[in-house]
């Protein structure tokens, strides 16, 4: 049975596990007949025409998690924010660890998509945001169809979070191969700000397929900053499927951090529905080995005066291959947009290969858009200018790569997390060196 | 210092250093002069040990060690130093940072424990306000957007900082205002000691006013073809280096 036949299949056995007099049960039912429908992407769509998900389907992932699993929290502190206080949502092959966990219901909801879907208190928000924005395409209709866990922030107006929130999920092998598909949904209110950190941390050789959908709510005003920290095992893939929708001078940043998995695809989609909005989308890529990348961007300018950012950086060795597909849509009504995108990339291998397109959309006629690409290698008459200085061969590759995708950590506004990436980028080009540029 | 003998370099196939002899003590001033295509960068960055040039016969001596074979950061960490005619841009790369790796670097390979951050500030601080460097420059990317005249002391405050004993100015004088070429060359003339040995390589003689050499020396189709005093200089801004040229044929 192939794995598209199996989760079709599993869904009579997922219904037993959830409530079926809940509102959503008949968003599932919708779903995962979508899912029945459309199936997984193949490489015949050109949305899909570089990745192709075909090796990873091959495994026979369990659909369910069978059993409670612990982790000791000194085991897996490195991959935790761990010199700042912060909340955690924390979840191990797909259920809550309560004992890694530090949630909050104090004036705001920082807690589980399980409760969320289940208890009246949070009927309204999930009427008026859940599944309002995530596509309706197969991949994400999967994600619906099992949405049972994940994180569940709601901001109400006029706070500001005290402490950035991480969610982490681990997966710890007790499978022979896992299927993971958490569901987060972020409502942030007028006028109020929060950041957000997210890791899917594989911990064991096994094959891990984590189907992540996320949909993150700005209203007026608000500022939603999103990280998502990817240096997942050689063994661990991730499609991640990410929904933002801006009201009026909102601002959201996401920035994506892909260093490393097995095949990694970024669906990251924002949609602009107010005025003066502010999209950022910064991404930095740096994988060697046969690992695979691919950020897929939308960013739709529907209303009058907003601006899009867009900065990618990507480094490829060895055999890595990179996808970078970005797409700007300026509404006819969206006059006066500033939407900008960039994506520059180095090549250290001959072998190393990055497919990069950018697509403009513009029906409006006064409008300031731009993108640039760029694929190169390492400048060698700067190398040898950095080794004359005394900088060893090996330092002053990385210095120059560091520099590369420097100015995008400029935008990471949690310093402790600023520091986090920079040793994480040291630690990847192999170089002990105290980086802070 | 550094004996240099009979050293062939070329490039890509093209033999440009043609049997060039060198021979610069601990604490002297050589000036290296000569038209253009003699062959007085390529000098410079054999020395210094850029890959492209192909060291095809001959040595390069530093304090009797030969190091043709060296890295060009194993060049550095010995002492050798080159101010770049062209200096890269590195965006990305802060001045500070950039010299804070270089040296904690070198002295990592000479067995010696990082710098503590203060004395670097310090290190930094002493060398800039020789260079006349403002402090906000240190934190801009290296060489991004500066003037000709910025790089050129941007390179001698570099200098400053590694102190090496060997320091190569490759046309260090081209790009400077009278006022930037005082600061440099009095920047220069400090660094000066007996300890250390100090190669200027310019095709004019205004720098040698103000950096003055004990040697002077003709680089012509990739040979030393005339060594003097500082005198030499000046006739040759006085009368070109035809004369040379004409000698050499006769």
């Amino acid at each position: 049975m192939d794995m598209k036949d199996k989760l079709v299949s599993s869904f009579l056995a997922f219904e037993n596990t959830v409530n079926v007099d809940a509102p959503v049960h008949d968003i599932r039912s919708q779903a995962i007949k979508i899912f029945e429908e459309k199936g997984f992407p193949s490489k015949k769509e050109e949305a899909w025409k570089y990745t192709s998900l075909k090796s990873i389907l091959k495994h026979d992932y369990s659909v369910f998690p069978k059993e409670e699993n612990a982790l000791d929290f000194k085991d897996v502190k490195r991959y935790f924010l761990h010199d700042i206080d912060t909340y955690k949502i924390v979840f191990i092959d797909g259920r809550y660890s309560s004992h890694l966990s530090a949630t909050t219901h104090d004036k705001m909801d920082v807690c589980l998509m399980s409760s969320a879907l289940n208890y009246d208190k949070y009927k309204v928000v999930i009427d008026n945001y859940f599944n309002k924005i995530a596509k309706q395409d197969g991949i994400t209709s999967l994600n619906t169809a099992f949405s049972k866990e994940g994180a569940y922030i709601y901001i109400p107006k006029n706070r500001l979070a005290d402490k950035p929130i991480q969610i982490i999920h681990f997966s710890t092998g007790k499978e022979s191969a896992q299927m993971l598909q958490p569901r987060n949904l972020v409502v942030v209110e007028e006028n109020s700000q929060v950041q957000i950190i997210e890791r899917h941390q594989s911990l064991t050789e096994n094959p891990v397929l984590t189907n992540s959908v996320t949909e993150i709510f700005a209203d007026k005003r608000a500022i939603v900053d999103y990280y998502k920290i990817q240096n997942d095992n050689q063994n661990a893939s991730l499609i991640d499927n990410t929904f933002i929708e801006q009201q009026t001078q909102s601002t959201v940043s996401v920035h994506t951090f892909a260093f490393g998995g097995n095949l990694t695809r970024n669906n990251l989609n924002f949609y602009q529905k107010g005025e003066h909005v502010n999209s950022i989308l910064n991404g930095v890529t740096i994988i060697e080995g046969k690992q695979h990348v691919d950020h897929n961007t939308l960013v739709h300018h529907t209303e009058p005066n907003c601006e899009s950012h867009q900065d990618y950086k990507g480094i490829f060795d060895e055999n890595a291959t990179g996808v970078f597909n970005g797409k700007i849509i300026v509404n006819k009504e969206a006059q006066k947009t500033n939407a900008f995108q960039s994506n520059n990339n180095i090549l250290l291998s001959d072998k190393a290969t990055i497919n990069s397109k950018p697509q403009l959309e513009i029906f409006a006629d006064d409008v300031r858009c731009s993108h640039g690409c760029t694929i190169g290698q390492l400048d060698e008459s700067a190398l040898f200018y950095l080794r004359s200085r005394g900088i060893g061969q090996k330092e002053a590759r990385a210095l120059l790569m560091y520099a590369f995708a420097n100015n995008v950590l400029e935008t990471v506004r949690i310093p402790e997390l600023k520091n986090r990436i920079n040793k994480l980028i040291a630690n990847k080009l192999g170089v002990n060196l105290g980086f802070d540029l | 210092m550094l004996d240099i003998k009979n050293l062939h370099a070329s490039v890509e196939g093209k033999e440009i250093l043609k049997g060039l002899n060198l021979n610069v003590k601990a604490g002297e001033v050589h000036a290296i002069m000569g038209p253009n295509g003699a062959g007085k960068s390529t000098l410079a960055n054999v020395i210094a040990g850029k890959e492209e040039y192909e060291v095809t016969e001959g040595n390069i001596m530093l304090e009797g060690e030969d190091i043709e074979e060296l890295a060009p950061e194993e060049r550095a960490h010995k002492g050798v130093f080159m101010s770049f005619q062209y200096p890269v841009e590195i965006p990305g790369v802060t001045v500070t940072n950039f010299m804070k790796t270089a040296i904690n670097e070198t002295r990592k390979a000479q067995g010696l424990e990082e710098m503590p951050a203060k004395d670097m500030l310090k290190l930094i601080r002493e060398k800039s306000e020789l260079l006349e460097i403002d402090r906000k420059f240190l934190s801009r990317s290296l060489n991004e957007g500066f003037s000709g005249g910025e790089k050129k002391r941007n390179e001698i405050f570099q200098m400053a900082m590694m102190e090496p004993k060997l320091a190569i100015l490759d046309e260090t004088d081209s790009g400077l205002d009278i006022d930037a070429l005082r600061i440099v060359a009095n920047g220069v003339n400090k660094l000066k000691s007996d300890k250390n040995a100090v190669v200027v390589i310019t095709h004019y003689q205004r720098l040698l006013d103000y950096i003055i050499p004990d040697y002077v020396h003709v680089l012509y189709d990739g040979k030393i073809v005339k060594s003097g005093s500082k005198e030499l200089a000046l006739e040759l801004e006085e009368k070109g280096y035809d004369w040379i040229k004409e000698e050499i044929k006769a």
